[in-house]
Order: C-alpha cells, then structure tokens, then sequence
C-alpha cells in the first residue's frame, strides 16, 4: 500500500509574539515545527504501513527550511520525503499551494491514499485537504477518527465526526482522508530513525520539475488576497474577586450569581424552578 | 435565477434546517443590502418540506432554491459538491457563504477547488469594500493571535465559510414572502463512491458543545477524572455542557468531543466558565470569542483571568460546592 501524507511545517503557535505595531509576527527565535495535527496523520499512515505493507511517502511545500519537518517525518518511520520548494512559489493561498501540490503527487505516481491532518495549527483553514481530493477527484472523507482496511485492500471504512456523532462511511481505494486526533497516538522518532532522516537523500522539485500552469502557482494564481493584518485586543476589562477565607468566599459567590443573573445566564435556571413548581 | 447574486448554503440535519443556516442569512443580508442584489439561500437535500424552506425567507432570504432527492438524503460530499458546482456555474453568484461546519468545511473547499474560486474560512466579520464591492472577509489565524481580512479582487464567486454562532439569525417574520424554486436534480451529479453504512448517535454525555449556548469547562486544576462530576453539576444547574482543555483531555478525564481550543473545537457560547484552566494561548484560541467569561483559578498570574468577563481567583474546590449549592438554594425559594 502506498500511502502519501501531505504535511506542514509551522511556527509554534506557544512561542508565538507579535508585533504590535504592525501586526505581524516575530518571526526571530520562534521554532517551527511539524503542524501538530498532521502528527496524527503520520501516525495513522506508518500504522497502515505496518500492518498492510507498503510506504509512506511525506510531501511539504515550503520554503527550504521546511526539509527540517520532512526529515523529522522520516525520523517517525516515513519512507521517503518530498519537498516541493521554489520561489515561484511564494505568496501562495491555499488554492495554488493545493494546485501545486496536486501536480506533484501526480508525479510521486499511482498510490493508495493521501492521508492529511484537519487543519494546521497556524493558518487554520482546514482547505487543503478538501481541495486535494477534488484536485485529484479522489473520494474523501474528512475528520475520521477510525479507519480499516476492508475488501483485500480495495476499500476503507472510516468513522468521521460530525456534530452530531460520527458517521460510517464506505471508500474505494484510491481516497483521500484528513483525520482528527482521536485516530491515533503519535510515536517518538527512534534514534535508528533519526540517523536514516540525517543521511537521507529528500527530493526536491521546483516549479519546473512539475506539470503546472504557471498563471495557477504562487501569489499571483491565488484568487485570494490577504489586505489587513491586525492583532485584536485580548483583555477584557472585568470584574475580578479574590477569595481568601470564608467571608470573600461568600462575597465572591454572591457577586458572581448576580453576574450570571444580570445577563439573564439564571433564566434557564429559573425555568427548571418553575417547571418543578408546576409539577 | 438572478445573477451575481448573493447565496447562503443552507444546511439540513435529516430534513430540518440547522439554525447555521439561518445565522449565515442574517450574516448575508446586510451583504446583499450594501449590494443592492438579492438573497437566495440553497437547499441540498431529500424530503425537504414546503413550510421548512419558507422558513428560510421568514429569516430573511429573499428566494430558495432547492434541490431536493432521494439521492441527496443526507449529507455526501462528491455528490453535493456536484450539485453546487454545477449551480455556481450556471447561475453565476457574486459571494457564496456556508456555515464553518463540519460539512461546511468540507463542501466549500471541495467547490472552490474545482470553481477556482476564492474561499476564506471560518470567518468572523464580513463587509463589503466600499469603492470595489468586494467581499472583506476577516478571521482568526494563528491561533487566534491576528486577525486577517482577506479579498478576493478577481476570481468568482467569492466565497466564504462562517464561524457557527458568531452572530444571531434574524427575529423571524411570517409575513416575508418569497419565491420557492425546485431545480431539478441530474443523474450525472450522484456519485456513488462513497457509500455510508451507519450513524453513531452522540450519548448525552457527548452534546454537540459547539452548539451549546452555555460551556462549563474544566483543565488540568480538576486534578483527576471524578471531580469532573462538580462541573455536571454546575452544567446541570445552567442548562450548560462539558468542555474541557487538551490536558484534560490527554489525561483522559474526558473525552476528545469536549475538547475547545487549536486542537480542539472552536465555541462561542454565551457563557464560557472556565475552572481550573490556567489559558494556554492554545485553549484561549477556540473560545476567546465567548459572550461572557467566566473564570475561576487559583493563580491569580494565570492567563485565563486577563480576558474573564468575570474572574475568581480562588480554589475551585471551595468556589464550585458554594456557587452549586447557592444555585440549588435559589431553586428552592
């Protein structure tokens, strides 16, 4: 089974600082790392590996930096790494990065399924995965949190999360999925793993290695456009109480039910009361 | 159909309509206004009755368009990404808008993939640009540490998913009139692919906390699973759900559906109590758009406090028995 996991690398949301002059992130010192949720969806495509057979194959678009994530995704037991790096493709949103990374899956070849993670932790669109499967019209489900080999190998079912519970879905093979982290555990790169990542070759393609339009790539083939960048008040000014002893403890109490009443949070409360009178 | 109009993608669970689907027609009619171009909300599904796409004009659509069958019985995203494609195409709206739901999320990029088109998710303000018409759309990235406004100058339609319950529908009114349009559907847009084999119902244990008007939420100063049972209580007393943070999660008192923050669900209740959850800027990312704020922590540094509507800075331990049993004192007189 060839599996391919399209992956991010990001900033560490924690470390975060902004500029609050302009609004824009300091960049300086922050670390980046692997999008925390595409975690699970390395875990989820070694797990199938392993027990069905097969490869795992990690792909990011990024700047050359982001070979640092790909090596730690070989590091947790992929197979092989893609980074899909060029400065034509700067400025992309998430249609031309999908665009572009949708030609290079084409060129890793036939496989069996793209399995990505929700959503990364910085831009926090959750787009490109949908985009990937419409892209390589390949059937999709996304937000599962189970999945199972099913048919000899032709076929998965899934469990995808939705409002309301989950629901149970039926896919042939090839498929897209991008999974949540109830699917799975997220290994630890092993120190054998970590010494094949170092000494591994990643291949590199740039826009001219891949069968792309060029009026599609970057930020010029992005429909969107970001015009404002600002960062938004985080304090509210409340009210604050301290409880120290008995006596704050009743004060605190009593000043915070009359919180929940003034904006009306006791009327359902209140609705309970009479219920229960009336009966 | 008119077009460059402006459309809401309704949303359906069995044949009723989510209240997103309303939420996202107050958010457009203001649009459509600026605009001057009518409202049309779609209808995807199977059964839909007449009464219940009035409903969608009462809240302020000013035409539906439905399409409606068998084939659309619940929620499949080849097959509804088939059917809007083809719609976008045919009758050429200016601005698209869904709600920012699990299905939302998954339809609209799938469509704006194919369409070409522009889509910016999970936005909390939207506006027209004056001297252009074009669609402003701001979110949250980074976990919430900017805010972005994005545009799409050229490409159309222009679309957009909403965060659910970022605004209120509109106070309903019968006497909107409007007109009922059933497209037909086409053989060539069912995609039979994907085949769904069964529902997996939410215990009450599981309520769908985005939806929820009231969140008690509990982190890491719970201290262990049991004590989970103060924040039922205090839930109960409210008419409120479970939320939790990832390190109650990850210490496995409560399950991942409870789970608010970046790796968890976004919520916007209009209560948001928060006990014993010292405010990871991670946590702060999927609630910090709450109404009101509640929050009770012992560490009077501790982060969660700065952005409470409402902050004791105490032992939960004390705090919670006293608030549960005034509550219930209260429910006696």
């Amino acid at each position: 089974m060839k599996i391919i996991v399209p992956i991010k690398q990001v900033p560490e949301t924690g470390n975060v600082k902004m500029d609050t002059e302009t609004g824009t992130i300091i960049r300086d010192g922050s670390e980046s790392i692997i999008n925390p949720l595409d975690l699970y969806a390395i875990e989820t495509a070694i797990e199938l590996k392993e027990k069905h057979g097969g490869s795992v194959t990690a792909i990011s678009m990024g700047p050359p930096a982001a070979e640092k994530a790909l090596r730690e995704a070989v590091a947790m037991g992929c197979d092989e790494a893609v980074l899909i790096t060029d400065r034509k493709f700067a400025g992309s949103d998430t249609w031309a990065t999908s665009y572009t990374l949708s030609a290079a899956i084409k060129k890793i070849g036939p496989f069996d399924f793209i399995v990505a993670g929700e959503r990364a932790t910085d831009g926090d669109t959750g787009q490109v995965g949908p985009n990937l499967a419409a892209a390589l019209n390949l059937p999709m489900a996304t937000f599962i949190r189970t999945i199972d080999v099913v048919k000899e190998a032709s076929a998965i079912q899934v469990e995808r999360l939705v409002e309301e519970g989950y629901e149970q879905l039926e896919l042939p093979l090839p498929a897209l999925v991008t999974v949540v982290k109830e699917i799975a555990y997220p290994r630890l790169p092993t120190l054998r793993g970590k010494q094949r990542a170092k000494k591994m070759e990643l291949l590199r393609w740039g826009a001219d290695d891949l069968d792309l339009d060029v009026t599609k790539i970057g930020l010029k083939g992005s429909p969107t456009r970001v015009v404002k960048i600002v960062s938004p008040r985080v304090t509210r000014e409340g009210s604050r109480v301290e409880v120290k002893n008995e006596e704050t403890l009743e004060k605190a109490v009593e000043e915070l039910l009359t919180f929940l009443n003034e904006r009306g949070f006791l009327a359902e409360h209140k609705r309970l009361t009479e219920g229960e009178k009336g009966a | 159909m008119h077009k460059q109009a402006l459309w809401t993608v309704a949303e359906l669970e069995g044949a009723h309509l989510r209240d997103t689907s309303f939420e996202i027609i107050a958010r457009g009619r203001r649009l459509a206004d600026k605009l001057g171009v009518p409202l049309i909300s779609i209808a995807i599904g199977s059964g839909i009755e007449e009464v219940e796409l009035q409903r969608l004009i009462h809240h302020g659509a000013d035409s539906v368009a439905a399409v409606d069958t068998g084939a659309l019985q619940g929620y499949q995203t080849e097959t509804y990404s088939n059917v809007l494609t083809s719609l976008i195409e045919r009758y050429e709206p200016q601005i698209v808008l869904a709600a920012a739901t699990v299905n939302g999320r998954s339809l609209l990029p799938h469509v704006a993939m194919r369409l070409r088109a522009g889509l910016t998710a999970d936005c909390t303000e939207l506006d027209i640009e004056e001297e252009t018409g074009n669609l402003l759309q701001t979110r949250p990235a980074i976990g919430g540490n900017i805010l972005a406004t994005i545009k799409t100058p050229e490409a159309r339609p222009q679309m957009a998913t909403v965060r659910p319950r970022s605004t209120l529908p509109l106070p309903e009114d019968p006497k909107r009139r409007g007109e009922i349009e059933r497209i037909p559907f086409e053989a060539q847009w069912h995609d039979r692919r994907v085949k769904k084999l069964g529902m997996k119902e939410n215990t009450v244990e599981q309520l769908n906390i985005q939806a929820a008007e009231i969140i008690v939420a509990g982190g890491r100063g719970m201290k262990k699973k049991e004590n989970f049972s103060l924040l039922e209580k205090l839930a109960a007393e409210l008419g409120g759900v479970i939320g939790a943070s990832r390190e109650a999660v990850d210490r496995a008192w409560i399950s991942y559906p409870h789970q608010v923050g970046l790796s968890g669900k976004t919520v916007v209740p209009a209560l948001y109590i928060a006990v014993g959850i010292s405010g990871a800027i991670q946590h702060l990312a999927g609630m910090k758009t709450a109404g009101e704020i509640v929050a009770i922590n012992r560490d009077p540094q501790a982060p969660i406090l700065e952005i409470a509507d409402f902050a004791v800075v105490g032992d939960l331990f004390q705090v919670l028995p006293r608030l549960i049993a005034r509550l219930r004192e209260e429910r006696q007189l």
